[in-house]
């Protein structure tokens, strides 16, 4: 019966994936909802975790009410998988969940991610699950949230297309490099989450499930597979994807997002792959 | 090859290893238990109860045993463990006025039924570093009775004689519960107290310093602050009574406030309410000053302080929410200033071209 | 009285798999046999996506009765109400409710609407309604028998309302197929 307390995994003192089972049946209403509603903003009852907030404590919640145990889980944060929070989170769920894991982004049904898209297209059979800090699009010009939801009911986004104006009238283009709002399904403002400008382009009419988890804010929101995501521009300053332009020095890769990283004190800069994974299988004859 | 901020496992494990190495200190010395932080840092398992909204002696001070005295810390602990607890049923509301006190004092009125009680304070203590603490260690106690006598409250007395505006009553609705619905704006009087009861008592006590000094037109008076065991009572319908299933030590303090009148409403006294965990009587009354600041605007009054605007002050009175956002700028960040780095000089490049 | 899931942390996940990916992939059927016993007038999938997404915070309207409805009350615990405007999961297995007659949510609170889970006779998405909008990368076909005859009439006033709107999840047997309130429905001629 839903109403009673749920049984636990056998050998953990936890719920399989931690979230107890309610708390999983709202998160996932609210995912329904979300699907339905491409880019919209659902308010969910957010639980704490073990976890800080800001460590991706709402890409968590929304892993752990869909994960299942044939699932293979990839967690990466800066695209990279061994960075020290995309470690804890990957180790966080092979302990509550048993479930396996991966760093091959071909191998993974869901991928937990904090600031990045693979660079590998993602396929139908994949789940991308963003770590999002703020889900407001409009925060930066409007912090009340009771005034943004009446702007997203209006469909008014005019706030966030007079500051794109007067970014291009100042300095020639937009000022925002990463978390550049987005238009989904011609409808609804989002934030990419602090995604750089260089993924927006794979939001669009990706095969993938794309959801959005924000813990501390207590929001979730999707994107449907195949569904038109746009970034804001102008019809005369169409929006550039931006990256280092110069090539991976570990793989050659002259198209992938790259990680600048000072190599001496003489100001020496070499680039690497963000995305660790599609390093390694450029590497791989 | 060299790569920044990048490391696995073992840098997680070397990490903790050295953490439980320095929580245990000098191993020369012998090691505190959470029976004696219990004991002798009681205010601090108090401080960890109520912002960790879970009201257990022992785990709070296990909690600030193993946050080496991080308070926040100990309070995140505390709530992740509390989030993992099955929800049972909803208590009564708590009777404070049947409060067995052990202190209590109102600054409206010189004495009062039940008179004033000092009880444990540090309000006339001379703040002078007691250096025989340190050398003779701590002397045990008097034994101190708690009151019996009966006490009304002090706000009932202003009440009964029309000064007091009278809070709404219970309309028998389940509470609402902010720890499983996001909070909603406007935001109902009971999720407001239940938010401020969690918050940071620093953080409210800034806010509600803020009103005293004209950011909000404040004129309070501490009707009464008292602090005491309260009997927790349950009343399961299967079971068809109600039985106590124990006692709570809390603090309460209720702030009177004038209240100019409108067109419809008289001239009268307002109420803030302060309401926390075990003895906290700082957060009780900063957040009774900022319970009665949020009423601005139901109350037709100019709501234009930060101690006034319902989303600024409880989006971050929480400092378990705000800790975790401000440190998480500790994790790695480069991929998003990468592209802040190819952004700026992309637009140095097309002011260069100018000048 | 039929049991529930058999392993109900694992069922109810199987089974929002299925719900996950129905209203992701609209038209698209899935297989959602997570649930071995449903109650006698219940399809496995619809008894199976209540069981995953109902509870004791979600008003529930259901035609269905007795063994059926008393099964429904207890496995899921949540509330059964009269009147089908207040309801957040609905369950027909005869007669639709007009799509109309429930709750749309608000402008500012889409997500508030209603979820209606409709028990149809077959689904077959190899020919019939051309579905196109998010979620479909060129256009998906279904086809639907035990609908209302006018049941794309009614989709097609309530996509005009958007972002309110209802979503429906059409069962038969142990598959399912979502239409959430943004898919666009054409009949052929």
């Amino acid at each position: 019966m839903n109403a009673m307390p749920p049984r636990n995994t056998p050998g953990s003192a936890y719920n399989f994936a931690y979230l107890d089972e309610a708390t999983k049946r709202m998160i996932r209403r609210a995912i329904l909802k979300a699907l339905a509603i491409p880019g919209h903003q659902i308010p969910f009852g957010a639980r704490e975790m073990p976890l800080p907030y800001g460590w991706g404590t709402g890409g968590i919640q929304v892993t752990a009410a869909i994960l299942g145990p044939r699932d293979v889980l990839k967690v990466i944060d800066q695209g990279a998988d061994d960075t020290t929070n995309a470690v804890s989170i990957r180790a966080f769920f092979a302990k509550v969940a048993g479930i396996a894991t991966t760093t091959r982004t071909a191998e993974a049904t869901i991928i937990q991610t904090r600031h990045r898209i693979p660079e590998r297209p993602l396929t139908e059979g994949q789940v991308m699950v963003f770590q999002v800090p703020m889900p407001e699009p409009l925060f930066r010009l409007e912090p009340r949230l009771a005034e943004t939801r009446r702007l997203h009911a209006l469909g008014d986004y005019s706030l966030a297309q007079v500051k794109l104006y007067e970014d291009i009238a100042k300095q020639g283009e937009a000022g925002t490099s990463y978390n550049h709002p987005v238009m989904v399904a011609g409808r609804y403002l989002m934030s990419p989450s602090p995604i750089p400008g260089f993924d927006n382009p794979k939001l669009h009419n990706s095969p993938a499930i794309m959801l959005f988890g924000a813990g501390r804010e207590k929001k979730i929101y999707a994107v449907p597979p195949y569904t038109a995501v746009e970034s804001l521009d102008f019809d005369d300053h169409p929006f550039r994807p931006m990256r280092a332009p110069h090539a991976c020095s570990a793989c050659g890769s002259t198209t992938s997002y790259l990680d600048e990283i000072v190599a001496d004190d003489q100001g020496g800069r070499i680039y690497v792959c963000s995305d660790t994974d599609h390093c390694r299988e450029n590497q791989t004859p | 090859m060299y790569v920044a901020v990048k490391g696995g496992e073992a840098a997680i494990e070397a990490a903790h290893a050295w953490l439980a190495e320095r929580r245990r200190g000098d191993a020369a010395l012998p090691a505190l238990s959470p029976e004696q932080i219990e004991q002798q840092l009681g205010l601090a398992v108090d401080r960890v109860m109520a912002e960790g909204s879970c009201y257990d002696r022992g785990l709070a001070a296990l909690a600030i045993q193993q946050a080496r005295g991080d308070l926040i810390e100990a309070a995140f602990l505390l709530r992740a463990y509390r989030n993992t607890l099955s929800r049972f049923a909803a208590c009564e509301p708590v009777d404070t006025g049947a409060m067995r006190v052990q202190r209590r004092i109102s600054a409206t009125y010189k004495d009062l039924p039940g008179g004033q009680v000092l009880g444990p304070t540090f309000d006339y203590t001379h703040r002078l570093l007691d250096f025989a603490l340190a050398a003779e260690g701590i002397a045990a106690p008097q034994e101190a009775e708690a009151s019996e006598a009966p006490m009304p409250r002090v706000t009932e007395l202003l009440a009964r004689e029309g000064l007091m505006a009278r809070d709404a009553p219970d309309d028998g609705a389940p509470p609402p519960d902010l720890t499983r619905e996001p909070l909603p704006f406007p935001t109902p009087r009971a999720l407001r107290l239940q938010s401020l009861a969690r918050g940071d008592e620093g953080f409210l006590l800034g806010m509600g310093y803020s009103t005293q000094r004209g950011y909000g037109n404040a004129h309070p008076f501490v009707a009464e602050l008292r602090m005491g065991e309260v009997e927790v009572i349950l009343a399961p319908p299967e079971l068809g009574f109600a039985v106590s299933i124990g006692d709570v030590t809390v603090t309460e303090c209720q702030m009177v406030n004038q209240f100019a009148g409108s067109a419809t409403t008289p001239p009268q006294f307002t109420r803030g309410y302060g309401l926390t965990m075990g003895h906290g009587e700082r957060k009780a009354m900063a957040m009774a000053l900022v319970d009665r600041a949020l009423m601005a605007p139901d109350l037709g009054e100019d709501a234009t302080a930060p101690a006034q605007q319902a989303e600024f002050v409880l989006l971050h009175a929480d400092n378990v929410e705000a800790t975790g956002f401000v440190e998480h700028l500790k994790l790695p960040h480069h991929v998003d200033f990468q592209s802040e780095l190819e952004k700026i000089r992309s637009i140095r490049a097309r002011w260069e071209e100018k000048a | 009285m039929k049991p529930g899931f058999s392993d109900p942390v694992f069922g109810a996940q199987s089974g929002f798999a299925a719900l996950m990916n129905a209203m992701a992939r609209p038209g698209r059927i899935q297989d959602c046999n997570a649930l071995h016993e449903p109650p006698p007038g219940l399809d496995p999938a619809a008894a199976a996506a209540l069981l995953t997404l109902a509870d004791a915070e979600t008003p529930l309207w259901t035609d269905a009765e007795g063994e059926a409805r008393d099964w429904i009350a207890f496995h899921t615990g949540a509330p059964l109400v009269e009147d089908v405007a207040r309801a957040q999961f609905l369950l027909a297995t005869r007669a639709m409710p007009a799509l109309a007659s429930v709750d749309l949510g608000t402008d500012e609170t889409p997500q508030d609407s209603a979820t209606l889970i409709v028990q149809v006779a077959t689904l077959d998405d190899a020919s019939g309604w051309r579905l196109t909008g998010p979620g479909i990368q060129h256009e998906h076909r279904l086809t639907v028998t035990g609908l209302p005859a006018d049941f794309a009439v009614q989709w097609a006033r309530n996509r005009t309302h958007f972002p309110r709107g209802v979503d429906v999840v059409l069962c038969a047997g142990t598959r399912l197929a979502g239409l959430p309130r943004t898919t666009r429905i054409t009949e052929d001629r």
